[in-house]
């Protein structure tokens, strides 16, 4: 294999996982905008999403898109539920305290699926064949293919949402200018319900779509939520745009990392995604793109 | 003064009435626990900010220990303030340019290097021991008298809960502490007094890691084996964190009641088995909405509530 | 800021937890109206946590040989009481429960930990207690060095061994260069020292060697420089789920090599998560897993049937390879504690002088610098053909 072909195999392999990490950032962004509050609990939405997907599919035997589009509904409502009951009482305490009560939350959820679903990691299969597709010396997963695609019809969704649908809109209006759009009769409450509900739909999604690739189990939200989180702040917390790039940035550099590395450090894999964090927070900590202006009580 | 007194003398009498070594072992990691949880509870309870990776503090002062006692012979008396500094300078350098910034980057800065730290732990075989870790470091032994069973060694632990309890008194009370309490209750108006917030909450949180290292340190020699475990991870640091959130922020003995409790707790919650994950969730919810500022805050007010009552 | 009131509360939440810590141990039970004083062993098992599948069915297998033992009357006479502590894979937690088996409980023995770390973790205090202690993990540090292991035994086969066995399989088959891919776990590094150690022994070259950890999903950055190398088989050295995913991108990158795997896939969890990309595999395991092909004249024979037969009809399904590990440590201590008594010097001396003792994992011999007493034909080598075992050699 030429040096080409190995680079451009790791560049594609990079590209998918980054687009799912693309998909986590925006989950943290659009809560951040809405509540100032990073939610460490974003991690558990990807996480459920798999895991109901796998077993509704598993199961309930549905077809692979009405197990999706539930995977999806079920989990919006699961954080709908988590704003509601266990954040909504805690909003006039101190940012710190919102904090550690999503890392309660992430706990909550993640030791509920254990007891649901076990501790065993369970395999979903991928949403076509053939599996791998061969493009001159270089192998795609044919599910990166719709893992690139579904985000980019999700991104697309988004944008529609925030410019021609009236909650969308009204998202937009607070990510701005919080004081603003309340004094404009935009309810702050119901902002933030919608971007846990939006959260937990992204999340949903980039976890059945990671699910073929990944192997689910209950502690997998884990680390892809700290992932998708890096991917945010590299991007710029609170910027849309910037969750996208960073994800893909953090993605690719990341297999061209373990691609390149010399032999035996292909562990310290995960450790990639930390160090660009803690770079980014040194140099530049709003992020390539900035964050907005809002940034919390 | 009273109370400190009643309190000093239940310690020390501790390990007498208890019934075996095996309780006066639980005390011991409590001990250890209180004195990390004393310095988190510092760093949050006073400065505002949240560290979600102060176990990565206690593995760089465990570790340090282990490597420098087992590698070239270092007395543990002597290779302990090295590791104690170390985790002192490590947090320096994270906190310098991140405690500048307004908000959360610290909590972020100090999740990404927990993160790695575990990774280069279980990585970097030739100077860790990769996931084997470091067996066999040698006992701390003092002035001839070598520390070998748990009661002896849990009057060296709880003489330096003691230390950190006195130092945390001390700094809450001293011109550092009132800055503090200023810059919590407004930043704005703090600076205008001409009071330096970064250096102020930067010197909190090296504080904190400090004491982290110290505890790193004793555990190392406790256990005699360190390796990539649970104590070293990003689970600890957030069970670090229900500790002090239990004990109460800025309640300084908050920080050994947390401790305690969490300890205690999850020791005793090993027998119920795999919910203790979900259950540890819920109890910090559920204490957060209706204890916020803790078990002690919460259990006094509690207290006051009933008495009022005819 | 802090009132009185504050203070005092703290000192009753101190004094509260004391008295709790105080409470805690269960009140000892009514003595019983046995003959003769029970024999206590201690069993320290990683029931709960990440590695349950490991530990559960150590737990089944000490519940099942107790109950076992008990219904033909002890041994000698003395019921049997296996005290199973769980240490969810935590070192401090294994730590306590040594501390409170030895301690509190004052049993004879102690069977397990189930993990390499959490074993290490303990070794140390049991030596210092004189307090033997059979594991059932699979690390060579715990028995090694000799001098400073003498009350440590454990059961399960080296990684050794395995190596051994692999390649003697991969020289008959006149293979040369191999490439090597492990976990960065403790069960996978120990795979690659034994590699570097053995493998160059035989005449085999390890041409790349990679790594991937533990919870990684995607491993074709490794094995796309591994395909662009000369070997001629690939050895994966892990623990589930990452080796299956190794097979699985194997498959995907269509991979020309020999696939071999160590014991450590030895399970049925490893097809179901590989699939299709299992079949063809081939690995090293105890004869456990292929019980019906082998022979009614192994010396195997009669104890892995005894054991399968029995986990079956408690538990409705077929027993794995680390109930086996914990299989072998209870029986080899029950067989001492039936020749010795309680006395613990002279459990450890016989123990370690202990031949031919027939387990689950091989047929064990001890010796004072072999505290394993297994060898590389404690293994046969399986292939998976079909989603099936089916023993090649």
């Amino acid at each position: 294999m030429t040096l080409w072909s190995q680079t451009l195999q790791f560049v594609i392999s990079g590209l998918s996982i980054g687009a799912v990490y693309a998909l986590i950032a925006l989950g943290f962004s659009i809560i951040y905008n809405a509540t100032g509050i990073v939610n460490f609990a974003q991690g558990e939405f990807v996480m459920l999403g798999a895991l109901a997907a796998i077993s509704l599919l598993g199961a309930a035997h549905l077809p692979l898109p009405l197990a999706f589009l539930c995977s999806v509904v079920v989990v919006t409502v699961v954080a709908a539920l988590v704003e509601r009951i266990a954040l909504r009482r805690l909003r006039t305490a101190g940012v710190l305290v919102l904090i550690i009560a999503t890392v309660g939350v992430s706990m909550v959820l993640r030791g509920g699926a254990m007891l649901v679903w076990g501790k065993d990691h369970v395999a979903m299969r991928p949403f076509s064949a053939p599996e791998t597709l061969n493009l001159g010396g270089v192998t795609i997963l044919t599910q990166s293919l719709w893992v690139i695609a579904i985000t980019l019809v999700v991104m697309v969704g988004l944008q529609l949402f925030y410019t021609h649908a009236q909650v969308g809109k009204a998202m937009r209006a607070t990510a701005i200018n919080r004081e603003g759009a309340a004094l404009m009769g935009i309810s702050p409450d119901a902002m933030v319900f919608w971007s846990f509900a939006l959260s937990g739909a992204l999340g949903a999604t980039a976890g059945i779509l990671i699910a073929p690739i990944h192997m689910a189990a209950y502690n997998m939200g884990t680390m892809l939520g700290l992932k998708g989180f890096c991917a945010a702040i590299v991007g710029g917390l609170g910027s849309s745009v910037g969750g996208i790039a960073g994800g893909l940035a953090l993605g690719v550099l990341e297999a061209l990392g373990v691609g390149f590395a010399p032999a035996g450090c292909s562990g310290y894999r995960d450790a990639f995604a930390f160090g660009v964090l803690l770079l980014v927070l040194f140099i530049r900590p709003t992020g390539i793109l900035g964050v907005r202006a809002n940034r919390g009580t | 003064m009273v109370a400190v007194g009643v309190v000093a003398a239940l310690v020390a009498a501790l390990p007498f009435v208890l019934r075996n070594q095996y309780y006066v072992g639980i005390a011991v990691f409590v001990g250890i626990n209180a004195i990390v949880a004393i310095g988190l509870n510092l760093l949050m309870g006073y400065a505002g900010q949240v560290s979600l990776g102060h176990a990565a503090f206690i593995a760089l002062g465990a570790y340090t220990s282990a490597i420098l006692t087992t590698r070239t012979g270092l007395s543990p008396w002597l290779a302990m303030p090295v590791a104690v500094a170390l985790a002192s300078l490590i947090a320096a350098v994270i906190g310098v340019p991140t405690l500048r910034l307004h908000g959360h980057y610290l909590a972020m800065a100090t999740l990404g290097f927990g993160m790695i730290v575990s990774i280069v732990i279980n990585e970097w075989v030739s100077l860790t021991g990769g996931t084997s870790g470091l067996v066999d470091i040698p006992r701390l032994s003092l002035a001839g008298l070598a520390l070998d069973s748990d009661t002896k060694y849990y009057y060296l632990v709880w003489a330096c809960v003691a230390a950190s309890l006195l130092l945390s008194f001390n700094i809450v009370n001293s011109r550092v502490g009132r800055a503090l309490r200023a810059v919590h209750t407004s930043e704005v108006a703090a600076a205008t007094c001409g009071v330096n917030i970064a250096r102020t909450k930067l010197q909190v949180f090296v504080l904190s890691a400090a004491l982290a290292g110290l505890a790193g340190s004793l555990y190392a020699h406790q256990l005699q084996f360190v390796g990539p475990g649970h104590t070293f991870g990003f689970g600890f640091s957030i069970e670090l964190v229900v500790m002090v959130v239990f004990g109460g922020l800025a309640t300084i003995w908050g920080a050994i009641v947390g401790a305690g409790v969490v300890t205690v707790l999850g020791e005793y919650l090993r027998r119920v088995g795999d919910r203790d994950v979900a259950v540890f969730g819920i109890v910090l919810i559920l204490l957060l909405v209706f204890m916020p500022r803790g078990l002690v805050h919460g259990l006094a007010s509690l207290t006051r509530r009933l008495r009022r009552e005819p | 800021m802090k009132s009185s009131g504050c203070k005092w509360t703290a000192v009753w939440v101190a004094a509260g937890i004391c008295c709790l810590m105080v409470l805690m141990a269960a009140a000892p039970g009514p003595a019983r109206a046995a003959e003769k004083a029970p024999y206590k062993i201690g069993a320290i098992f990683s029931v709960t946590g990440d590695n349950s599948p490991l530990g559960e069915p150590e737990k089944d297998t000490a519940l099942l040989l107790e109950e076992r033992i008990n219904k033909k009357g002890g041994i000698n006479g003395h019921p049997v009481r296996i005290i199973i502590e769980d240490d969810a894979g935590q070192e401090t937690k294994t730590v306590l429960a040594a501390k409170k088996l030895v301690e509190q409980d004052n049993v004879v023995a102690v069977v397990g930990p189930t993990l390499s770390g959490t074993s290490l973790a303990i070794v140390g205090y049991m030596e210092q207690k004189h307090v033997p202690l059979i594991s059932c993990a699979a690390s060579v540090k715990i028995t090694s060095p000799a001098e400073m292991r003498k009350w440590i035994f454990k059961t399960p086969q080296s990684d050794r061994h395995a190596m051994e066995r692999i390649a003697t399989f991969l020289k008959r088959r006149h293979v040369s260069r191999v490439a090597f891919i492990n976990v960065s776990n403790a069960f996978g590094m120990s795979g690659l020292e034994q590699a570097k150690m053995v493998l160059p022994t035989m005449g085999i070259e390890i041409v790349i060697s990679e790594t991937f950890g533990p919870d990684d999903a995607d491993m074709t950055p490794q094995l796309t420089k591994i395909k662009a190398t000369n070997a001629q088989a690939l050895i994966c050295w892990g623990t589930n789920p990452g080796p299956a995913r190794v097979m699985v991108n194997a498959r995907q990158l269509k991979l020309r090599m020999l696939l071999i795997q160590s014991h450590g896939v030895a399970n049925k969890k490893f097809i179901e998560l590989a699939g299709d990309a299992a079949n063809g595999v081939i690995f090293p395991a105890g004869r456990l897993i292929v019980l019906d092909q082998i022979p009614k004249s192994d010396p195997q024979y009669g104890v892995l049937g005894e054991y399968t037969r029995l986990y079956e009809k408690k538990y409705g399904k077929a027993p794995n390879t680390f109930g086996g590990h914990a299989w072998d440590a209870i029986t080899v201590l029950a067989d001492a504690l039936s020749k010795v008594g309680t006395d613990r010097v002279k459990i450890r001396s016989y123990i370690e002088n202990r031949k031919r003792f027939v387990g689950t994992g091989g047929v064990f011999n001890f010796s004072p610098q072999d505290h394993n007493g297994l060898s590389k034909d404690a293994f046969a080598m399986v292939k998976i053909e079909k989603g099936k075992w089916v023993r090649i050699e």
